[in-house]
């Protein structure tokens, strides 16, 4: 359908555009790469009466991998993730997710501030975004604030953003040296929506297992760590019986979702096939590395 | 409000609504009709165009977010009326059939190959899952590219 009605004003500083929203009062919508919202108006999902485009405010862009932390802000898009080389390095597990993000076209607009914002629980950033503990910059009318990311997400599309607050960066704390990872995702298409996905990362503490973190998304309401997984993982060696009880221990904690495409026992399911798949790669990973 | 563009090699200065996609903006204002709109939100690829080198949806582009960009359609492949290497192998393996998904597939393919001359099969088939083709099954559409891709490695644009 054709987009309903709207102003639009593409501003080149912050402090305009969060007064613009402010101004608006609720009744206006930022707009990044579109490729969310757009759809949702054309939708009627959403009729925003002023859309404010940030295209050309300075700032927003940038891969930055400096020693402490990555910064990537929030205009980075689909395409430049996949095209660092800086970060395929320090953070693998975050182009192997965005690969699953949508089709060609659309990773050369979407962005990860759009996506955090959009906040679908089977959208990759967000949940790579949780799994690592991110921390989300924010600029509103009345000065910024940083947001931890499982803290920004509050519900299925929705957020504890204001209606004036604009994300600027997020920020990855960096790995340590060998961290392994996992993800895996099961989708319709290659590039749809994912129906579940799984994202994981550990140390190696000599043989065993330490600092596990496991993270679900597409199967539950929002993109989440999986505390009892994480448990099964840690102090244990990386073998076939641990993945095995993290898988069971994640399938067993999780408030699947029902919709057209699966149903709650189906993702349940999937969620513990879809983790033990991806720890036993991280593993494989590993010795290739090694050989 | 006024944007200008160039399309296809040539400015153009438009007054446009802002609730118009660059798809629609492309079709109707500037008679460009070469671009179709099928899905209307983001999932067919019908409606590709290359802005900045970058092929993106025309329908989840508004006309207003591409003032001072360079667009070009598949109007602008085949610059002086003879079909370019794509265009021709499209021909040569039966890679179309209604040619409703043609334009945006040929659109996104440009795009593909200019960035990369080299590109494999496997990312071939990864970048049409953007583009739905209800006529061909795909086959071919790979064939043509695989074939494009000499002459794009040749150097230049061979579109144009
Ligand atoms: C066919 C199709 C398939 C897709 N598949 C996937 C997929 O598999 N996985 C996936 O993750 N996504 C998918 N997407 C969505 C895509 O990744 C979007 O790019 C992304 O969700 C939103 O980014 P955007 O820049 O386009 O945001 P926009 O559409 O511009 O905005 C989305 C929302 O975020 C708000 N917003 C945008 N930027 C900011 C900011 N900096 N601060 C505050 N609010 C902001 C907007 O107001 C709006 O509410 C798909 C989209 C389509 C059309
Ligand atoms: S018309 Fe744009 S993707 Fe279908
Ligand atoms: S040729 Fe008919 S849809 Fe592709």
């Amino acid at each position: 359908m054709k987009l309903p009605a709207f102003d639009y004003a593409c501003p080149e500083t912050l402090d305009e555009a969060t007064a613009l929203l402010a101004e608006a009062g609720g009744d206006a919508k930022v707009i990044a790469g579109g490729q969310s919202l757009l759809p949702f108006m054309a939708f009627r999902l959403a009729a925003p009466s002023l859309l404010v485009d940030l295209r050309k405010i300075a700032g927003l862009d940038g891969i930055e991998v400096a020693d402490g932390e990555i910064r990537l802000g929030a205009m980075v898009r689909w395409r430049d993730i996949l095209d660092s080389a800086a970060l395929a390095r320090a953070l693998p597990l975050l182009p192997a997710a965005i690969g699953h993000v949508a089709h060609y076209q659309i990773r050369n607009r979407g962005t990860l501030g759009g996506s955090l914002a959009h906040a679908d629980p089977a959208s990759e950033f967000p949940c790579i975004a949780v799994l690592c503990g991110a921390s989300v910059d924010v600029v509103g009318a009345g000065g910024h604030r940083t947001i931890p990311a499982d803290e920004l997400i509050a519900g299925p599309m929705e957020t504890t953003l204001e209606d004036d607050e604009i994300i600027v960066a997020v920020r990855f704390p960096r790995w340590p040296e060998g961290r392994r990872w996992a993800f895996d995702e099961f989708a319709l298409r290659h590039g749809d929506l994912a129906i579940a996905a799984v994202a994981a990362a550990y140390d190696m503490d000599g043989p065993h297992i330490a600092h596990a973190r496991v993270a679900v998304m597409g199967a539950t309401d929002t993109p989440q760590r999986v505390p009892p997984a994480e448990d099964a993982l840690n102090g244990r060696a990386p073998d076939d019986d641990t993945f095995g009880a993290a898988a069971a221990a994640a399938s067993a904690a999780i408030e699947p979702t029902e919709d057209l495409h699966a149903g709650a026992a189906y993702r349940r399911a999937l969620v513990g096939t879809l983790l033990r798949r991806a720890l036993a790669e991280s593993c494989a990973r590993e010795r290739e590395a090694a050989e | 409000m006024k944007i200008a563009l160039t399309v296809n090699g040539r400015p153009a200065a438009l007054d446009v609504a802002p609730r118009t996609t660059l798809a629609d903006c492309l079709r109707h204002a500037l008679g460009l009709t070469g671009t179709h709109l099928a899905c209307e939100h983001g999932v067919c690829g019908a409606c590709t165009v290359i802005v900045d080198g970058a092929a993106v949806r025309g329908c989840l582009t508004l006309a207003v977010q591409a003032d001072g960009a360079e667009v070009t359609t598949v109007e602008g492949l085949a610059g002086d009326g003879a079909l370019t290497p794509l265009q021709e192998a499209f021909r040569r393996h039966h890679a179309l059939q209604c040619g409703f998904c043609t334009a945006g597939i040929l659109t996104t393919l440009h795009a593909l190959l200019t960035e990369n001359p080299d590109v494999e099969a496997c990312e071939i088939r990864e970048v049409l899952s953007g583009n739905i083709c209800r006529c061909t099954g795909y086959i071919p559409i790979v064939e043509a590219a695989l074939e494009a891709r000499a002459a794009y490695r040749r150097g230049g644009d061979p579109a144009q």
